[in-house]
């Protein structure tokens, strides 16, 4: 027995949160008005969660109560970026990290496909060229 | 060899083999650190493609170094990024690797070459006491703020002390310390406040100041509305039990257990502006009030003479001029709130600390 355990110290099982005041309920609400106009006029809306001010456990209780649903890609650009659906198809929870694997956003996106996903035009040219030099007549008989 | 700071970071980051797609995503988190709103990041990504690297001078005063350990805590972006990436920070005698006469030079250099174009960026505030109060390669304080604002397009005063006094300032304020607005009045000067300010505040500026080339709108005490336009109190996830005047009397009892309204502990989140409460600490883990303190207020001129941590803002500070007049008789230092709460603590604080001068330092023991 540690010495330690001579101390009283009363550890509670749980705080009561039946007073506390979540900021779940509201996103929840805004969420869903703005699914509802993205089903209706096909108009995208994104959340930033950085401006929210969360008490202890909110955030994840809101991620909890969306949780996964049936796409899931992971970007790997400045560090690694989760985007996901959640079992609300058309809402999306997009986390960026930085090198160091440390949040730098997290977003909520109310979208078809969130902007991130899509192949940029300029990344298309390029990918363009570089496929094209590859198939140069060198490539070209190391392949057959 | 290729001068870095005629890139544009666009140009930059592309070199270091970064996407589009990857510039996307730093512009969406830039745009969040910058509090602005995601539908932003186009005219962002704009913005910041043709952006170029600023020189940056940071100078440093009568402060405990605790911004620049701000700074370096920042996660988003990072120091390294901030640094090589985002400006190039000619000057910061705390964190660069030279000393002495060449570190002095690299201002000098930095000053030259970035005539009229460089940010200045200052934390701790100035003595005007006596110049050797503080003093960084033989020149004061005052000397060396007045020549590099010269040249400088624009100020970053960073924390309390360099926005408004702070801890140096306080009564009796031994030094004279001002606040670097006190002396430089013919540049822009934007006050990036805090004892630390918080460390994605301080980037979020620069960054601000590097996307659109000027700097964001500010409120009456010079501060950037986008992190200093609400208080505390209206951004608090507690806030809504101050409506209910559920409140925690001491720090362990039910209330506080129950994570009830701490301004009755003194709580200064009504007259405190700041973006603790959305941007949090640690790397967004948690602020003060959080942890179950109230705050301090540490974002306000003359915070610390505000008349006690401990007093709920309803409670009258007393007569702090009275207090303040005997403490500066009996020389202490340690301000008016702690000498005035009886006559026994008083002759005892008069008996440990007495006045120590520049003189009685100096001499031989």
């Amino acid at each position: 027995m540690s010495i330690l355990d001579n101390i009283p110290v009363h550890i509670p099982s749980s705080v009561s949160t039946a007073d506390r005041a979540y900021n779940t309920l509201p996103l929840l609400h805004e969420i869903r008005h703005a699914l509802e106009r993205l089903s209706r006029e096909g108009e995208s809306t994104i959340l930033d969660l950085r401006a929210i001010p969360f008490p202890p456990g909110d955030e994840q209780r809101l991620l909890d109560y969306l949780g996964t649903g049936e796409v899931e890609a992971q970007l790997h650009a400045l560090g690694n970026s989760l985007i996901r659906e959640t079992r609300y198809s058309g809402v999306w929870v997009v986390e960026h990290k930085n090198g160091d694997d440390e949040r730098v956003a997290l977003q909520i996106e109310i979208t078809s496909v969130p902007a991130i996903l899509r192949a940029q035009p300029e990344d298309i040219e390029e990918g363009l060229n570089r496929l094209t030099a590859s198939l140069s007549a060198d490539v070209k008989e190391d392949l057959v | 060899m290729t001068d870095r700071k005629a890139e544009t970071l666009g140009a930059i980051l592309r070199k270091n083999g970064v996407s589009r797609r990857g510039f996307l995503k730093f512009c969406t988190t830039t745009a969040s650190l910058m509090a602005l709103p995601p539908s932003w990041v186009p005219t962002l990504a704009l913005a910041l493609e043709q952006a170029r690297r600023p020189s940056v001078i940071w100078l440093s005063f009568q402060e405990c170094t605790g911004c620049t350990e701000s700074l370096t805590r920042s996660h988003s972006p990072s120091l390294e990024s901030l640094i090589f990436d985002y400006i190039s920070l000619d000057y910061h005698h705390t964190l660069q690797v030279a000393s002495g006469t060449a570190a002095e030079a690299a201002r000098e250099q930095a000053m030259h070459e970035n005539a009229g174009k460089y940010l200045l960026v200052v934390d701790g505030s100035i003595p005007l006491g006596n110049p050797g109060y503080s003093t960084i390669a033989g020149i004061s304080n005052l000397q060396m703020l007045k020549e590099t604002a010269k040249g400088a397009a624009a100020i970053v005063a960073v924390g309390n002390c360099a926005a408004f006094g702070g801890l140096p300032k306080a009564n009796p304020n031994p030094t004279g310390a001002v606040s670097v607005s006190d002396i430089i009045t013919d540049k822009p000067i934007i006050n990036v406040s805090g004892c630390p300010p918080i460390p994605v505040v301080i980037t979020g500026v620069l960054a601000h100041y590097l996307t659109f080339g000027k700097l964001p709108e500010l409120d009456q005490y010079n501060r950037p509305k986008v992190f200093f336009g609400t208080s505390i109190h209206d951004r608090c996830y507690r806030r809504p039990f101050y409506d209910k005047g559920l409140f925690a009397s001491t720090f362990d009892d039910e209330g506080a257990k129950k994570g009830w309204c701490l301004y009755k502990l003194g709580c200064k989140g009504p007259m405190t502006y700041n973006a603790c409460a959305t941007a949090k600490w640690n790397q967004g883990t948690s602020w003060p009030v959080e942890s179950g303190h109230g705050c301090l207020g540490c974002s306000e001129p003359d915070f610390w003479d505000a008349g006690g941590f401990y007093n709920a803002l309803s409670i009258p500070i007393g007569d702090v001029s009275r207090n303040t007049a005997y403490a500066g008789a009996a020389g202490l230092v340690l301000g008016a709130a702690a000498a005035g709460l009886n006559r026994k603590t008083k002759a005892e604080a008069v008996r440990n600390h007495g006045k120590v001068s520049i003189d009685d330092l100096e001499k031989p023991s």
